[in-house]
């Protein structure tokens, strides 16, 4: 080990980063399943998957900023921000996202909501509607259909958008020529189908989640539709992680026996057991079963919420294998450290919880603001089990 | 006409909202941009002066010259040439800016010579070592040795 | 001419630079309060080193030198300079799966020498390495910093703006030679600065200073009469993991195989 890589500089936190932007791209790219593709099926997941990519998104840059030494420069980066590092041009490719393409892809979804509350709403809550409106309370069938025209096209560029989002955190490591555990140019590509899945898993889970707490009928049709994509979505991204593992094994570079040596002493708990067998094979095992045999609508609900359960957990594990494993090792390729991560430390197992929990407390917040799915609102039971 | 504009109203309202946002933003962006950055390459120019504001803490050899010139004879005549003042006796900037009132440290002059010739298998072979203790026989390396002239 | 006039020649011409340079930085030091460089002009030089690892006796002077100069924390993992020892035990060499991989150790980076633990055998091979920053010119470091917070200054030293480093860390992660850490003092990354305070005003950096055998050597490449080009085209020269293509300004001298 060189001297200075006694302790590792990215914590728990900087592996939540990307899983937090793997949830919010793709849930946005389930949502635009629907508005560019015309995939009516999971129509009655849209808003809720806008609205849970917008929760985590406002969440993302958390765990970035718990982490710097100094937070209160990070504004530096829309200051100064050096071209030639992925880290700067996230400032932007965030602030585009967040601003041009969700907010007003919400925006002009709820439209219509916003306006008829910014005239009925009672209490102060009404102001927040009225800001909302921007003064323009014109709800015309012309104007709905001019907005229905112009989400559209946001939804178009919103898709590439999300790609950038979340590619470019996995082109932040893959660029890192130093480190052989993250330079290929196959990074970006995995952690961009990685987020797919993972944000398919979250819109499953909590459509199931909201459905079950408000009484209303699961749509098993949808459901069906979202199981079919995390299973595909899950194939090519399998596909890919073996590919780069295939492709390492079969160059043998330098680095090859130091890293084979990591992944089958320090990470053989959280890569071989955690993110391939419970995280992969099983999800894919019970999904496939889905897809290839006739099972009962509640067989089905078991199996997909257990392999959306198992992918969330697969698809963290993917994340700390990247981040922490890339440290766990030195760049001599003689030594190895270990990982200690505190507890109720600034960059500890304690914050990465509550940030974990925090977007679900904020979805809530924005689901009571923006509800969902008004046309589904009656109190309908959920029927007894089939 | 009118009803075109009205019906587009908010989205109007919506793109002034981002250009407003957009003139704020670079308005701040002029305001607070540190100067000299950009002067040099993408970094405050100001920072290269930053690196040079520190007082030297090693003297270097030509100071010590200046007081100590029977010593620096002597080192220059004997196998020790090559070695600076500060690499046994420490840092001495402040002991050299005090005129001698700041003291150098005490030397534990066994421990010191055994830095660099003690025998180890990874030295040079041209680099004088010995086993310290075979060597010595109990005796002090500067009982035989004059450290600034050091060959017997 | 033969081997010891050149030497002597050499070793001269060093001694007079020194001399000369270092009687310009007397009343710097003289000063005895912290200043920039005045007249000191930064498109006339332009920085590196030469390492003669053949020279190094592993007595961690250097390192001890650069933690008092640069006021860097205590503690093996925050070095801005360290020494490695390697030992590569005998073995077969007719059988090349059984090569060894070296053994490599560090202990508190140097600072205090090397207890001797391996033993004396034939076959085996040992030397020490001094590592650092190589202000590469193609600095990965300088590529990744987001804010512009580490860069290369134009005569060739790659340095850290505290004042503006956020404390990411990708600079950390991205150099190759691991020559980066967080100062936990300011949170913000610290690293070789080729004691630009130095050299700006004429004295050659701290650990040059005390190298007793000459092991390193600071070198400015832009003046016809520094040292360097002498040893550059008169030894084998190398640099640490040339395949990354860094530029790196640090030239290794009996470089082995071994060395990462």
């Amino acid at each position: 080990m060189y001297p200075n890589e006694l302790e590792l500089q990215w914590s728990v936190l900087i592996a939540l980063y990307p899983f937090i932007t793997g949830l919010v791209a793709g849930a946005f790219i389930l949502a635009s399943l629907e508005r560019v593709f015309n995939l009516e099926a999971v129509r009655p997941t849209y808003r809720l998957a806008l609205l849970t990519a917008l929760a985590f998104l406002i969440v993302a840059p958390l765990p970035l900023q718990l982490h710097l030494g100094h937070p209160e420069r990070s504004f530096e980066m829309f200051l100064t921000p050096h071209r030639s590092s992925a880290m700067a041009m996230f400032g932007f490719v965030y602030l585009w996202y967040l601003l041009a393409v969700l907010v007003i892809e919400i925006w002009l979804e709820y439209r219509p909501y916003i306006v008829e509350r910014a005239q009925t709403a009672a209490g102060w809550i009404r102001w927040f509607y009225r800001a909302a409106t921007l003064g323009s309370y014109n709800v015309s069938p012309r104007a709905l259909r001019i907005d229905d025209r112009l989400g559209r096209f946001v939804t178009v560029i919103g898709i590439p958008s999300a790609f950038l989002l979340h590619g470019y955190v996995g082109f932040l490591f893959g660029s890192i020529k130093a480190n052989p555990w993250w330079s290929t140019p196959l990074m970006p590509i995995v952690f961009l189908f990685s987020a797919i899945v993972s944000g398919i898993a979250a819109v499953l889970l909590i459509y199931i989640g909201y459905c079950l707490v408000h009484g209303i009928r699961l749509d098993m049709p949808c459901l069906d539709a979202m199981g079919k994509f995390l299973f595909y979505a899950f194939v090519v991204d399998f596909g890919l992680e073996m590919l780069d593992l295939v492709h390492r094994n079969y160059e043998a570079d330098e680095s090859l026996k130091t890293l084979n040596f990591m992944v089958e002493t320090r990470l053989f708990t959280s890569q071989i057991v955690i993110q391939i067998i419970i995280g992969t094979l099983a999800p894919l095992l019970l999904l496939g079963l889905t897809q290839l045999l006739t099972l009962t609508e509640s067989a089905r609900k078991g199996l997909y919420t257990t392999s959306a359960v198992l992918t969330l957990i697969g698809i963290f594990a993917m994340r700390w294998n990247v981040v922490i494993g890339g440290q766990l090792f030195s760049k001599s390729f003689l030594g190895f450290t270990t990982y200690k991560m505190g507890f109720a430390t600034r960059e500890g197992l304690l914050p990465a919880l509550v940030l974990l929990v925090l977007p679900i407390l904020i979805l809530w917040l924005l689901v009571r603001l923006f509800p969902p799915m008004l046309d589904q609102e009656a109190e309908t039971p959920a029927g007894p089990p089939s | 006409m009118r009803q075109r504009f009205r019906d587009t109203e908010h989205l109007v309202r919506l793109a002034l909202l981002f250009a407003a946002g957009t003139l704020v933003f670079v308005v701040a962006r002029a305001l607070l941009v540190p100067e000299g950055f950009g002067e040099y390459g993408h970094f405050r120019s100001g920072a290269m002066v930053d690196n040079q504001l520190r007082e030297p803490v090693h003297a270097g050899r030509e100071a010590c010259r200046e007081c100590h010139g029977d010593a620096a004879a002597a080192l220059a005549a004997g196998g020790h040439a090559g070695v600076g003042c500060e690499s046994c006796h420490g840092a001495l900037g402040a002991h050299a800016r005090s005129e001698g009132e700041v003291k150098p440290a005490e030397l534990d002059a066994a421990a010191l010579c055994s830095l660099c010739h003690a025998r180890n298998v990874a030295r040079p072979a041209r680099q004088p070592q010995v086993d310290v203790a075979e060597h010595a026989e109990g005796a002090a390396c500067t009982d035989c040795h004059e450290a600034h002239a050091p060959a017997l | 001419m033969s081997v010891d006039r050149r030497k002597f020649l050499v070793e001269a011409t060093q001694f007079l630079i020194l001399t000369g340079a270092a009687s310009e930085a007397w009343p710097f030091v003289a000063e005895g309060h912290p200043e920039a460089a005045p007249g000191y002009d930064v498109s006339r030089h332009w920085w590196a080193m030469f390492i003669d690892a053949e020279k190094c006796i592993g007595c961690g002077r250097c390192v001890e030198a650069c933690k008092t100069e640069n006021d860097v924390p205590d503690g093996a993992h925050y070095s801005r300079t360290w020494v490695e020892r390697y030992y590569i035990p005998a073995h077969d060499v007719t059988r090349p799966e059984s090569e060894p991989s070296p053994h490599v150790d560090s202990p508190e980076a140097g600072r205090y020498g090397f207890r001797e633990i391996y033993p004396k055998g034939p076959g085996a091979k040992a030397f020490f390495v001094p590592k650092l920053c190589n202000h590469c010119t193609h600095s990965p470091c300088v590529q990744v910093c987001p804010v512009g917070a580490t860069f290369e200054s134009p005569d060739g030293v790659v340095m850290v703006d505290k004042k503006y480093c956020i404390g990411c860390r990708y600079c950390v992660q991205a150099c190759p030679y691991g020559c980066r850490f967080i100062d936990p003092r300011t949170n913000t990354v610290d690293k070789c600065s080729l004691c630009y305070h130095r050299i700006t005003k004429g004295l050659t950096t701290a650990c040059c200073e005390v190298c007793p055998t000459g092991a390193r050597q600071l070198g400015d490449l832009k003046n016809p009469d520094d040292p360097i080009h002498e040893l550059l085209s008169t030894h084998k020269v190398q640099v640490l993991k040339p395949n990354m293509a860094t530029g790196a300004k640090v030239y290794y001298n009996g470089l082995d195989a071994a060395v990462r």
